[in-house]
């Protein structure tokens, strides 16, 4: 896929490619911060049919969304390069002694050697969270390791 | 008791351009002709003529063209100007040459002589910024192919503006044609010493004003400008240049920073300028003009729809694409003023001042709205096509 940058003096810059499909799509990224999502129009590909302003906050969320499963995907991907290192995904339970509390009690690396790269929570993807971040019921946390610490880590969360 | 009656009228001025603005906002056309249409009510003729605040507002227009070029210099950085005139050259050259023709030769076959000449080239050439800024953004253009031409387009414009303006000054001036050419040397040399500065010591610059508050930041940059703006005026250069200048010396984030602050302000003393124009122009005179006026926009409008297509052609965007960067050239406004106004003081001819608020009055209204008209028009041949 090849994404071409154009600068836009005064205004900031373009991003924009072609998806398979044939729809050209294009990120106008302002220097104030705002970006726009552009849609061109099929039948003049010159045109912007369709521009969504998204302020700072909007665009990162919109990034997040987009972002999440690529992370995770990621992640997968990397355990099938890396012999011997896997990603699992694991549910906090209702009945987790972890959950309310904050992600370093657990004390998983320390104790198995895995490591808890993300969390996921509705649908987001907090990565890298440090030991203060609280976990909650209905978390998924993404943890690297060997096949043995990681199931490590799963009976933690689960047993405590 | 002076003091009161300035204040009165200065509110009056300003309040009526707060309702032209809200009136011109919802017809969704640009304000600059409602101020001008209100200086010429104000002014010697009108219907409403004032006469004690005219000093103070002088001083006002005159500061509003120092914001209006500060703020033009900090929306680029000077790579953006090279890489431009790298990239661009050729399509700035043809929109110099078509653009600039008509005003000139219209000057010329009206006996105005070469000095008018000089500065209706300068009415006629360069696009509103602001304007085609505001289109663009207003009608969901930013994201075209065609825009990054536009846009370079009017980066080229403002650079030639920077040589132009000292040029015009100096003509102006009314010295001899040895002493003329000194004077123009000598403004030139200033123009490219202060640019070399800014692309090479920007920092320093930039150093030296920053503040992480923004009330120093602002009284760092106002002053700078209005210096560098008056010690420019003395050396001939005219002080919208020098402002022009520092406003390119500063760049990142800085600039959007000052940019924020000064938008205010620039806009309060933008339109008391357009306000000046119309005040200092008496609306009797405009009416023996309008015929001229309005067949040198005709002239214009199609002179810019010819450089948009031919810039747009050679970035490879199609039909539709190059009728709207043509399109989006049209509008003119606070520059071409901004030229009139200095070739009025110097006393060029009496008619180039009525004959550029006619054109100007014209093309800020009708500019935006062309576009807004033509817009599903050309949607409808492309999807034809």
């Amino acid at each position: 896929m090849e994404i071409e940058q154009t600068a836009l003096p005064g205004i900031g810059l373009k991003h924009e490619f072609t998806t398979q499909s044939g729809r050209r799509i294009a990120v106008v990224s302002h220097r104030t911060g705002r970006r726009d999502v552009v849609v061109y129009d099929r039948h003049d590909p010159d045109r912007a049919c369709e521009t969504v302003k998204l302020n700072d906050e909007e665009a990162d969320a919109l990034a997040e969304l987009l972002g999440a499963p690529r992370i995770v995907q990621r992640l997968n991907d990397l355990h099938r390069e890396v012999e011997g290192l896997v990603s699992v995904q694991l549910p906090i339970g209702e009945g987790s002694p972890y959950a309310g509390r904050p992600m370093g009690q657990a004390r998983a690396r320390t104790r198995t050697g895995a490591s808890i790269v993300a969390v996921v929570r509705a649908g987001q993807v907090h990565a890298s969270p440090s030991p203060d971040f609280g976990l909650a019921a209905g978390d998924v946390v993404v943890v690297v390791g060997s096949p043995e610490s990681t199931a490590a880590v799963a009976d933690i969360l689960v047993r405590g | 008791m002076h003091t009161a009656t300035i204040f009165i009228e200065l509110g009056g001025i300003v309040l009526a351009l707060g309702v032209l603005g809200a009136l011109a906002l919802r017809a969704g056309i640009s304000p600059i002709p409602l101020y001008l249409l209100a200086g010429l009510a104000f002014g010697k003729g009108g219907i409403l003529p004032l006469a004690t605040s005219e000093d103070f507002v002088a001083v006002g227009a005159e500061l509003g063209v120092v914001l209006l070029l500060l703020t033009l210099g900090l929306e680029y950085n000077a790579d953006e100007l090279v890489a431009s005139l790298r990239g661009n050259a050729r399509g700035g050259l043809v929109d110099l040459v078509l653009n600039a023709a008509p005003g000139a030769v219209v000057a010329l076959l009206l006996g105005w002589g070469p000095v008018a000449a000089v500065a209706m080239a300068g009415v006629t050439y360069a696009t509103s910024s602001g304007i085609t800024a505001k289109v663009l953004s207003d009608l969901g253009w930013i994201g075209n192919r065609e825009t990054p031409v536009v846009l370079s387009l009017l980066v080229f414009e403002d650079l030639t503006m920077a040589m132009y303006l000292p040029i015009l000054t100096a003509i102006l001036a009314g010295v001899s044609l040895a002493g003329g050419a000194v004077t123009v040397a000598i403004a030139l040399g200033a123009v490219s010493v202060v640019l070399v500065a800014a692309l090479r010591f920007g920092r320093f610059i930039e150093a030296f004003v920053a503040s992480p508050n923004s009330e120093v930041l602002l009284l760092k940059v106002v002053g700078l400008a209005l210096a560098v703006a008056g010690v420019a005026q003395q050396l001939q250069v005219s002080a919208a240049v020098g402002a022009f200048l520092v406003g390119i010396a500063l760049s990142g984030e800085l600039a959007h920073e000052a940019r924020a602050l000064l938008m205010p302000l620039r806009d309060l003393f933008a339109a008391v300028f357009f306000v000046f124009f119309g005040l200092q122009t008496d609306p009797g005179s405009i009416l023996p003009m309008a015929g001229i006026a309005a067949v040198l926009a005709v002239v214009s409008m199609v002179t810019k729809l010819a450089t948009g297509a031919y810039a747009a052609r050679r970035a490879g965007v199609a039909r539709a694409g190059q009728a709207r960067a043509g399109i989006a050239l049209i509008p003119r406004g606070e520059f071409n003023i901004v030229i009139a106004g200095l070739a009025v003081a110097a006393g060029a001819h009496p008619d180039l001042g009525p004959l550029a608020a006619g054109y100007v009055l014209i093309l800020a209204a009708f500019g935006p709205l062309a576009a807004r008209l033509v817009q599903p028009l050309i949607t409808l041949v492309a999807r034809r096509a």
